[in-house]
């Protein structure tokens, strides 16, 4: 199943399952959505549930939001998170501080959701990853499913949540395809929020991830194999609530960590992982904790300096052999 | 200085003095919805002037209830209080005092049932109180007390009364328009026939996402009355330094607006009643109360600086809103001058009483730090200052 369909067809259940549930944001309705997400909802649905909203996110996402205190499910969708930016006032002190400064009486059942990070060639304005911004506000939950599966499961926990979750999506891994089993596409399948899932057991180094880069991860996993060195290979799902537990156990097996992510390295999901295992493990670390993260510059053009910009695949495999004291030597690093 | 530029003429602009009879309505800009035909582009724009009818004569119930409403309870004690209690540091942080604007709270309440929608900024302590807060529960928020409405979590800025349909209370200038109006998305999705009140200020009225939000309400004829509360300063700044056009009721454009005599809450309440009627077939509308705020924009504003102590006193002489109410009981012999002042008694001392309580209330246990960050926290670590020493479970 295609993450594309997958997305879809949680959507649909959904909103099959709860007359509360709406969608809105720009082409979602007659375009069938900018990224073919929502495609055949309005057929189904009609335009009282699935609105086109005009090209206006400070407006509509408060709109949702003031929807949302009332009592209805909206799902707001950022045709990509760098657009969330016009909107950010309304989804961290509108929706996520809300619950708490009314301590309980309202609180604020609406899923933001749209692609994030890089795509292909879209340039610096289109290209940043919103993890660790969200992921740091109390009062979101933050979602980035990779495979179907988590598509699935994690957008409908995310719809089914009674906070507000930002759910991070992956342009790139719309057309991907995953298999999916029975149990996944019963329309009861729901994935718990804040739980990690190890994509791939080892026992040399742990190696996290989430969104596309867990593919990249799983590729690594098969170079460093033949290597000799086993990486356990976390897929968060989560980053926030982190699902601190399951990175610990692992890397309290392993003794090794890198973590990889595409946003830029600052204050970085990687580097909260990174505290988190030195304040809980530091004890069983046997090397420092590597990060692999995308550049600290705004996203080139050229396809060259793209990939740059960029974790790849061998990037994640260096880390992981430096981590394990197996690296290779320097004169192979270059500076530019 | 900013007062030097100003000019005599511009000073007596604000101090109209009202009409001592019922007031008129100002009927402004209010044009009919064009036929939905795709080819055409917009019509030319028409104003329906009508003279809206003398009001009837208000009963006295009605009269009754707006003098003890909120308005009074707040003026009499709750005026002196917060500047008071704020010295004392038993209030922190931001007070916003809403004396003088009373009218527009009261009038918009009597207009209303509770399940229409109220959602307002952080001048939010009157309209709390109108739409059933208790005294208890606003002098408890505001010293943070466990009592307080948002048990001590939200403060001044942040009450909330949602089963009375009150959506609080909010800090951002201008993000309460965009709430509102998803508020009464939702009424309209849930069939309910009933509207939201979104109220801003003038400074928040040229706020880009109020425009955002206007024009998705149009395009979806959501039942939300925008009410543009216009005290004519945004904080310090003169409305006629903020915005090029002050015509608050007609920025709208395609929307219908409505200016009234913000300090006569019956003018109000007429108002609200005809806006209410209109949005529910019409979709949104525009009022813009002319009121004015005796004490400065916060707590710490001696609100002296950007205007002169006789525009406020000439306010307060011309157009008081309490009085206006009090002269019309007594010229119709509604009650008796004792009577009233009885009336104001009681309600000084049921502000002191709700102070006295207030104070007694405790400060919040330390657990509710990690309280209500979710409404499902699945159980999730949370983490104080040194997470080596506070660290919480979110059920």
């Amino acid at each position: 199943m295609m993450v594309r369909e997958a997305l879809n067809s949680a959507l649909d259940e959904e909103m099959s399952a709860d007359p509360k549930v709406l969608l809105m944001g720009e082409e979602v309705g007659e375009y069938q959505g900018a990224y073919k997400i929502s495609k055949g909802l309005l057929e189904k649905y009609g335009p009282e549930r699935v609105l086109d909203t005009p090209i206006t996110e400070a407006g509509f996402t408060g709109i949702g939001v003031g929807a949302a205190f009332y009592g209805l499910k909206p799902i707001v969708e950022f045709m990509t998170f760098n657009f969330s930016m016009q909107a950010i006032d309304h989804i961290i002190n509108s929706a996520a501080k809300t619950s708490y400064m009314s301590a309980g009486q309202i609180s604020v059942p609406i899923v933001f959701r749209g692609p994030n990070g890089a795509a292909a060639g879209v340039g610096a304005q289109h290209s940043q990853c919103y993890a660790s911004w969200y992921a740091s506000c109390p009062g979101l939950k933050v979602l980035a499913p990779y495979s179907s599966e988590d598509a699935r499961g994690l957008l409908k926990a995310a719809i089914r949540d009674p906070d507000p979750v930002v759910f991070l999506e992956n342009e790139l891994l719309y057309g991907e395809s995953f298999p999916v089993s029975a149990e996944v596409l019963d329309s009861s399948f729901c994935l718990p929020i804040g739980k990690a899932k190890i994509e791939r057991e080892g026992k040399d180094v742990t190696i996290t991830a989430f969104s596309k880069m867990v593919g990249y991860a799983l590729k690594a996993a098969e170079i460093l194999a033949k290597d000799g060195i086993s990486a356990e290979i976390i897929n968060l799902r989560s980053i926030r609530p982190l699902d601190r537990p399951a990175i610990n156990a692992s890397v309290r097996k392993t003794n090794r960590l890198v973590t990889v992510e595409e946003g830029f390295p600052q204050h970085g999901v990687g580097a909260e992982i990174c505290a988190s295992i030195i304040e809980d493990s530091f004890g069983y670390l046997d090397a420092p904790v590597e990060r692999i993260t995308g550049a600290d510059v705004p996203m080139p053009y050229a396809a060259n300096l793209e990939r740059m910009a960029l974790p790849q695949v061998d990037d994640i495999v260096r880390a992981a052999r430096r981590a394990c004291y197996r690296s290779v030597p320097m004169a192979a690093a270059q500076s530019y | 200085m900013a007062l030097a530029h100003l000019t005599s003429s511009s000073r007596s602009n604000l101090l109209k003095p009202s009409p001592p009879s019922y007031p008129t309505l100002i009927l402004s800009a209010v044009r009919s919805p064009p036929p939905p035909t795709p080819l055409l582009s917009r019509l030319p724009f028409r104003s329906l002037l009508t003279n809206a009818s003398l009001l009837p004569a208000p009963s006295r119930p009605l009269l009754k209830s707006l003098f003890l409403s909120s308005a009074t309870w707040l003026r009499c004690g709750g005026w002196r209080s917060p500047p008071i209690l704020y010295k004392a540091k038993l209030i922190r942080g931001f007070c916003h005092l809403y004396d003088g604007q009373e009218a527009v709270a009261v009038g918009m309440e009597a207009a209303i049932t509770k399940k229409d929608c109220i959602i307002t900024a952080y001048r939010d302590h009157c309209t709390f109180v109108g739409r059933g807060g208790t005294l208890l529960e606003v002098f408890s928020e505001l010293m943070g007390r466990q009592a307080g409405c948002s048990n001590g979590k939200g403060g001044s800025m942040h009450f909330y009364r949602k089963d009375a349909g009150f959506y609080g209370g909010h800090g951002i200038v201008g993000a309460q328009v965009p709430l509102g109006c998803g508020l009464a998305f939702a009424q309209k999705y849930s069939k309910g026939e009933t509207v939201t009140f979104a109220l801003y200020g003038d400074g928040a009225a040229n706020q880009g996402q109020l425009f955002e939000a206007l024009n998705i309400s149009a395009l979806w004829d959501l039942p939300v009355i925008l009410i543009c509360e216009n005290n004519h300063y945004g904080m310090g700044t003169a409305e006629w330094r903020a915005s090029k056009s002050p015509a608050y009721y007609k920025r709208g454009d395609y929307v219908p607006g409505l200016k009234v005599d913000g300090m006569d809450a019956l003018a109000v309440k007429q108002a609200c009643k005809f806006a209410k009627e209109h949005v529910l077939r019409n979709g949104p509308i525009i009022l813009e109360m002319d009121t004015y705020r005796y004490h400065g924009h916060s707590m710490s504003d001696p609100g002296s600086t950007y205007r002169t102590r006789d525009e406020i006193s000439g306010v307060r002489q011309e157009r008081d809103p309490i009085e206006r109410i009090r002269k019309v009981i007594l010229a119709h012999d509604l009650a008796t001058e004792k009577e009233l002042k009885d009336f104001e008694k009681e309600i000084r001392k049921e502000v002191d009483q709700a102070i006295a309580q207030a104070k007694e209330s405790p400060m919040p246990e330390p657990s509710e730090l990690f309280a209500n960050v979710y409404v499902k926290g699945l159980g999730t670590e949370a983490f104080g200052a040194d997470r080596k020493e506070v660290r919480a479970v979110l059920p």
